[in-house]
């Protein structure tokens, strides 16, 4: 499959923003029906280059060319005419609308003249042929809102094939899959490899990268950092060219776990059972200074299971206890007072107001007590937020900033610092490095240790196996609203975790 | 504050044109109308600017007006209630409604542009079915000396809705701005599901805004009713939720929910107020009132949206350069 002429050559390509390089230099080159993983850290550069290519953004310098002639690209419709197509991360399918009408969309056929109809007929016979060619079992008319995620995903593809795409840029495309929809659709990057599309694959995910890609392209700081061809891709390889470091590096200090794990039961979790998954009863507990981790596939039940524990989601049943005593847990107010804290899955939805700025949203849940008579102390509330800002260094200029203007990791941080401002008993992480980048997750990784050690029970629900092993004492492990196992640490390993997630065991 | 900066220099623009055109306009007696006006106008606006806020709207206001008004004039010269009576009445007529209001929109999560459009069909109808469609007025009622005073008398020559409406916007101040309640009606209009992540019970905060709504309704309903003195079921208040929503937006409050100033809110009013003077007192013919009014909240508006899009460009700037640091 060695490529002739590159089908697509993008050669010191430099990007500028106010105040920061994005891009500097940077070259990809992409054969025809070559897979390309495009890796690095957040903020790397991955995104502002697909941009450019994508016609979103404009380069500064550089030369794009395509089957070797110099292509200008100004706009995402350009893109699409030279046959460049874009998977997002988020869904941009229409979900009031069928299938065939989003894989048509912008390219309608028509009938009736001057009338311009939809050539409805056209547009379903064809749609049916694409579909079918994707191995994809629903009908051309079916609503997009009663899909999955992984068909809705699929169905982009369709689009993207049918406009007749040669290069498909796919940006995490598994990040919201199951494991089964995952297998599907790394299948089907193989099946348009053969067919000659040309698939860049930007993923966190090493394993895919590995089993799938014929070349990586590792950025880091917005420039090339490496590049890896066939076999010689291996995870421990990329995420050292990625970071410049080891991975184990992250997790020092968290096993010691042993006698941690004997100590008195804190919070003991003794009936739960959600709305999702009513005929299964959840039961747990988690030590003082322990870290109980959760696996699972996503959609397992365990955010249902955090969010029910810390009261902003109905539950069937809750019988819950924290140091023998009883909790009744109605809403979150409840919780709050009991010292139970949810650090949500969502951060940017449900952990901050991202219009607040940083001291607002430090202070909210806490807003009683820097006041007197309902009336709030502004010396008292700033101090409180520059306190929690130094403890857990929130790279801010001032507490007076917008949330909305901070990196991931720093947001993640002052969802944090809030419920720092109390005395937690229990925290509970809800996939806490989600689109963080790999500095600030070591971070992260700090603070969940030390409030271990400091005496908190802590909760942490993730999907990120590393992750899950690294900073857990125990793992719990939850299949379809089922928990089917909780692994000491001597019991540790990804296949032990895997074989509970996917419920062949246990 | 900037905004407010922004609206204010815009009154002031539009008073000195007026007065230069018109010296007219600054003679006692315009002033004390315009005052009289803003004062009336602008109590049911702050509480329609802090449904705003929650993210809501209120459309039922001139409707209950209208409503409150006739059931005043009825209370007091059919039914026989003392003065005292008929106030309180009135003041728990206009805040039971819209408890009722509050409930349906945070119980049974109805759309507020629904429930309140509802209650602007139902108490318009309401009003006139107990008149009988009949203009009603307070006769010869004694002991109203002092609700003819609070609507039409002055305080050192300053009017008195005026000097209401300063009272209740400071206080609205204080609560909205340096409260815990007005931070959490902040953040519920901002985001609901966070702030109830962040324990704030936000169904209560919501409905309790309502309340409010519907108290300073009432009063200025109170106001409106001895100052014109007869009350049309058909007529009375028509269009004033409009006045309260384009003084509040005026003011920077966006619809969106989350946003607003009571400061703002206030501006809003005085610059509708004398937009409406300023369309008399220029000879413009009154037909073109409304279309006045139009250009003038849409010119404000889009100048607003387009300094709030340079200052958040700013900030990102700034943010920018601090981490390339």
């Amino acid at each position: 499959m060695a490529a002739q002429a590159p089908l697509l050559e993008m050669e010191g390509i430099s990007k500028r923003f106010p105040g920061v390089v994005a891009l500097d230099n940077v070259s990809l080159t992409v054969g025809v029906g070559e897979i390309v993983a495009l890796i690095g850290e957040n903020g790397a550069g991955k995104s502002t280059l697909m941009k450019i290519l994508g016609g979103a953004i404009s380069r500064d310098s550089g030369t794009v060319k395509i089957n070797g002639q110099p292509a200008e690209i100004n706009s995402p419709r350009e893109a699409s005419a030279l046959g460049i197509e874009f998977i997002h991360q988020e869904l941009s399918v229409l979900d009031n609308l069928d299938v065939a009408a989003n894989i048509f969309l912008r390219r309608e056929p028509t009938t009736g003249g001057v009338l311009k109809l939809i050539d409805r007929k056209r547009i379903h016979r064809e749609s049916d042929e694409i579909l079918r060619k994707l191995g994809l079992g629903i009908s051309s008319r079916t609503l997009l809102g009663q899909l999955s995620l992984a068909q809705q995903q699929l169905v982009e593809i369709a689009r993207a094939l049918s406009a007749g795409a040669r290069i498909i840029i796919m940006d995490e495309p598994t990040s919201s899959l199951t494991l089964t929809e995952t297998r599907r659709l790394l299948e089907l990057t193989k099946e348009l490899k053969a067919e000659n599309v040309s698939i860049i694959y930007i993923s966190h995910r090493m394993h895919e990268v590995e089993e799938i890609a014929d070349r990586a392209v590792v950025l880091r700081d917005g420039r090339n950092a490496g590049e890896i061809e066939g076999s010689e891709i291996t995870h421990e390889r990329m995420v050292r060219m990625m970071v410049g470091r080891d991975l184990k590096d992250f997790f020092k200090g968290a096993a010691g776990s042993a006698e941690r794990a004997k100590r008195d039961v804190a919070f003991e979790v003794r009936r739960l059972r959600t709305l999702r998954y009513p005929s299964h009863r959840i039961s747990f507990n988690v030590a003082k200074g322990e870290v109980l981790g959760f696996a699972g596939l996503v959609g397992a039940g365990r955010s249902e299971v955090a969010r029910a524990l810390f009261g902003v989601e109905e539950a069937l049943e809750t019988d819950v206890a924290l140091d023998g005593k009883d909790l009744r847990i109605n809403d979150a107010h409840d919780a709050i007072t009991n010292g139970i804290y949810l650090i949500p899955e969502d951060r940017r939805q449900s952990g901050l107001i991202v219009d607040f700025n940083v001291r607002e949203n430090i202070s909210l849940p806490n807003l009683e007590s820097y006041s007197s008579a309902k009336i709030i102390n502004f010396t008292k509330e700033t101090n409180a937020a520059r306190q929690a800002i130094k403890a857990i260094n929130i790279k801010t200029p001032t507490p007076e900033i917008r949330a909305a203007n901070l990196s991931g990791g720093n947001q993640q941080k002052v969802v944090l610092a809030r419920w720092l401002t109390f005395a937690p008993r229990v925290l509970i992480f809800d996939e806490p490095t989600r689109g963080i980048d790999v500095g600030a997750k070591a971070e992260i990784y700090q603070l969940i240790r030390k409030l271990a050690s400091d005496g908190v029970s802590v909760i942490v629900i993730s999907s990120e196996m590393e992750e899950v092993l690294g900073i857990s004492d125990r793992i719990a492990v939850m299949h379809e609203g089922r928990l089917t196992g909780i692994l000491q640490r001597e019991q540790f390993s990804e296949e032990a975790v895997m074989r509970l997630a996917t419920g062949t065991e246990g | 504050m900037k905004k407010e900066l922004g609206i204010f220099v815009l009154l002031i623009v539009l008073c000195i044109i007026v007065s230069a055109i018109n010296p007219n306009f600054l003679l006692t007696i315009n002033l004390q109308n315009l005052a009289r006006q803003i004062g009336a106008f602008g109590i049911f606006s702050i509480g329609l600017g802090l449904v705003i806020i929650t993210g809501g709207i209120e459309l039922s206001v001139g409707s209950m007006m209208a409503l409150l008004g006739v059931l005043m004039s009825m209370m007091l010269t059919e039914w026989g209630y003392g003065v005292v009576a008929a106030v309180v009445a009135c003041l728990g007529i206009g805040m039971v409604l819209s408890l009722g209001h509050g409930l349906l929109i945070t119980r049974l999560n109805m759309q507020p542009f629904i429930v309140t459009l509802c209650g602007l069909l139902f108490y318009r109808g309401l009003a006139r079915f107990v008149t009988n469609d009949e203009t009603k007025g307070f006769g010869s009622v004694e002991g109203l000396d002092f609700l003819r005073f609070l609507a039409n008398g002055n305080l050192f020559h300053v009017p008195m809705p005026f000097v209401l409406l300063i009272i209740i916007a400071a206080i609205t101040w204080v609560v909205l701005h340096r409260s815990v309640y007005g931070r959490y009606l902040f953040a519920t209009g901002r985001n609901p599901e966070a702030a109830r992540y962040a324990g704030i019970d936000t169904k209560n905060i919501v409905t309790f805004t309502y309340v409010i709504s519907g108290l300073l309704t009432a009063i200025s309903g109170i106001i409106f009713a001895f100052y014109t003195n007869s009350v049309s079921p058909a007529n009375h208040g028509n269009a004033y939720e409009l006045y309260g929503i384009a003084a509040a937006v005026l003011g920077g409050c966006s619809l969106r929910g989350g946003e607003g100033s009571v400061v703002g809110i206030l501006i809003g009013t005085a610059l509708l107020q004398v937009l409406r003077n300023l369309v008399n007192l220029l000879g413009i013919p009154s037909s073109l009132d409304f279309a006045v009014m139009g250009a003038v909240i849409l010119i404000g508006v889009m100048a607003d949206q387009i300094f709030t899009e340079r200052r958040i460009r700013r900030q990102v700037a700034l943010m920018r350069e601090t981490s390339a640091q």
